[in-house]
């Protein structure tokens, strides 16, 4: 008799259907067991994609230093200063760390009236230079212009990349490309369109920083820095490089080096790394209590295997005084551990996703994160990979329960087995 | 009745020219424990094709032993065992299944139908081990329905039969697979006398379509039924008689 055949499974059935309690538990255990897995992994996911989402406005190696007052006197100089970066200040910075890659100064100037004909708006008007784009990891899609550049910067060119709101609402729709923006009064050509933050409530209008600076009259001066930093992993990394970065610039701008809270710094990198570690500890938690839910359900699987073994020796017993071989019985016991295992599993994991996919809404509602708020919990998912290995580790384990206890009691001599009751 | 001498000294019509079915030769079973239980001693017994036996003992003689050990549900412990001249010592149970399959067919005192399938599976079941195809066999499973007189009960489970009707099923299962000997283990233990009857009459019917036919029981009536008794008496044979009927008539 070959080993799978149509008979032999509705043979299988057949028993099947007479212990549905049996078979239920069975592949209760072992659902659940799948169902759990996949929902403790995909929550840790969720958690972590909801949380690293809110990273993704800024690259995550993106350091901003910012200037405030000083809080001591220093070489003559009185407290309660106010400091301003110069430009020489990023030059300085830019050759003193080579971990600096990309850097950006910007001037920010708000409330600022904005007007394409009758439409008009205040937003906020950024001067950047060219790598702010990466930076801040702003999008100019192919067919919308470009973004600031060189030649711009050097020729103090009027023109302005502005992202899709301020396009929405000054151009209802016309190609804003080419056309003329009054900025101020003073008229500035459209170049580019940025639209990755084109579900964001605020517009912003991005000009060369050398062009803000002699509009706004702030030559040679910067509001703030942008930089990105490469080559740092851990979190020590981070704070050794922002402890530096501190202690040049306030000797640039003489500042007493332990005046901390005269120069604002902002490590993405620090925090980034560091919520990443918590995460994958997190990831690490759940992934050891989902594997600990699913050996449950393996002993669950084991143990009834067993129990069925031997509450059937008589049946058995039975079949092999009517003619049935020993790997006969055996093998319909091993398939139907592995039709039961199998099928259960599936259930478990359809349900454990459908679970996810139901909580991934309900938490996007409840904390009302459609658009682009802080977010907690998003796109909750589990590596496919992990779901068929747990289900093979769960049929492989159902094979070696229902294995053991089957052959020995296969190997009962029938007189013995059908005295069993 | 006549004394017959046992096994070597068998007239020559019954264990040469037909064949010997079974041989026993100093056959020994002891069951094993603090107080080993020697069960059968030195059994010699042959048994010819077409043959209807019965076997007689009080409980604990030895005859369920014996018959467990013919039909290879139980092995022995020394002597010999041929059936149809085939050594039956030491098999794995791979092949002392495909022996059983092949050659006996089984009737037990407590029936032993499987519960959850109706009487047609029930019946069709050895031809399921035997590779036959579903449908041929269920039709198979029918006709020996009808044989045992019980086809319009196909579709019943074993708790909706009466266990006259349950041990005709089992008699119907024991025989779809063709075999050459029928092993029945107090068939009628658990049957009142009427249905007794029936199941008697349809084993002699069994033994008359030439399958040797060997029934353990403790019930005199029903071995008077059948064509040789053999009494075992503390797991020796004590007797071993043709049975002729109208001798047994004669001498009433």
């Amino acid at each position: 008799m070959k080993f799978f055949e149509f008979d032999t499974i509705r043979e299988i059935f057949s028993t099947m259907r007479q212990s549905k309690l049996r078979t239920f538990l069975t592949g209760f255990s072992v659902a659940w067991g799948i169902f759990m897995l996949i929902v403790l992994l995909g929550s840790g996911k969720g958690l972590q994609n909801g949380v690293s989402s809110n990273f993704s406005n800024y690259a995550v190696n993106m350091v901003n230093v910012w200037p405030r007052r000083t809080n001591m006197p220093y070489k003559g100089f009185k407290a309660y200063r106010r400091l301003r970066f110069r430009d020489q200040d990023m030059e300085m910075l830019k050759n003193h760390f080579p971990q600096i890659d990309k850097a950006s100064g910007i001037i920010s100037l708000y409330g600022n009236t904005v007007s394409y004909g009758k439409e008009y708006g205040n937003y906020g008007i950024n001067g950047v230079m060219p790598d702010y784009k990466d930076i801040r990891m702003l999008s100019i899609e192919a067919g919308n212009g470009r973004f600031i550049n060189n030649i711009d910067m050097s020729e103090e060119r009027k023109v302005v990349v502005i992202n899709q709101r301020v396009a929405d609402n000054l151009f209802r729709g016309e190609e804003p490309l080419g056309k003329y923006v009054q900025i101020g009064g003073i008229a500035f050509m459209v170049v580019g369109l940025e639209t990755k933050t084109s579900n964001d409530e605020n517009g912003y209008c991005y000009i060369p920083h050398s062009t803000a600076q002699t509009i706004y009259n702030r030559r040679g001066y910067t509001d703030e820095f942008y930089f990105t930093v490469t080559g740092m992993d851990s979190p020590e990394a981070n704070e050794a490089f922002t402890l530096a970065l501190r202690k040049t610039l306030a000797r640039s701008l003489i500042v007493h080096p332990d005046d901390t809270a005269a120069i604002g710094v902002w490590n993405m990198a620090e925090n980034y790394v560091q919520t990443m570690r918590i995460f994958s500890t997190i990831q690490l938690f759940v992934f050891i209590i989902g594997l600990c839910t699913l050996v449950a359900g393996i002993v669950g699987v084991g143990n009834i295997m067993v129990i069925t073994v031997k509450e059937r020796t008589r049946e058995f017993g039975i079949k092999k005084a009517i003619g049935a071989s020993p790997s006969n019985i055996l093998n319909s016991i091993l398939i139907e551990s592995v039709i039961i295992t199998g099928v259960f599993g599936y259930i478990g994991m359809v349900l454990g996703i459908g679970t996810l996919e139901l909580l991934s809404l309900i938490m996007e509602n409840a904390t009302g994160t459609g658009g682009d708020g802080p977010k907690v919990f998003l796109n909750p998912s589990v590596d496919l990979n992990i779901v068929l290995v747990a289900t093979g580790i769960l049929i492989a384990s159902g094979l070696l329960a229902g294995y053991f206890p089957a052959r020995r009691a296969v190997n009962i001599k029938p007189v013995e087995a059908m005295r069993a009751e | 009745m006549r004394q017959l001498p046992i096994e070597g000294q068998l007239p020559f019509y019954l264990s040469k020219s037909i064949g010997g079915m079974i041989l026993l030769e100093k056959l020994n079973k002891t069951y094993p424990g603090v107080q080993p239980l020697h069960v059968l001693k030195d059994i010699d017994l042959s048994i010819s094709q077409g043959e209807y036996v019965a076997i007689m003992g009080a409980s604990g003689s030895g005859k369920s032993t014996l018959l467990n050990v013919l039909g290879i549900l139980d092995d022995y412990d020394t002597g010999r065992y041929l059936l149809d001249g085939k050594l039956i010592a030491g098999l794995s149970e791979k092949k002392a299944a495909i022996y059983r399959n092949k050659m006996i067919g089984f009737v037990f005192q407590s029936f032993n139908l499987i519960s959850f399938k109706n009487a047609m599976e029930n019946v069709a079941l050895p031809l399921f081990y035997k590779g036959v195809s579903r449908k041929k066999r269920n039709q198979l499973a029918l006709e020996y329905l009808e044989k045992v007189g019980l086809r319009d009960w196909w579709h019943h489970y074993p708790n909706e039969l009466s266990g006259g009707q349950k041990q005709r099923i089992a008699i119907a299962r024991a025989l779809i697979s063709q075999p050459r000997i029928i092993l029945a283990d107090e068939p009628t233990g658990a049957l009142d006398s009427r249905t007794t009857d029936e199941v008697i009459q349809l084993l002699s019917q069994v033994n008359a379509e030439g399958i040797t036919t060997i029934v353990v029981t403790h019930e005199r009536s029903v071995a008077e039924q059948t064509k040789r008794i053999i009494h075992l008496k503390d797991g020796y044979i004590e007797s071993d008689n043709i049975n002729i009927p109208s001798l047994t008539a004669c001498s009433k």
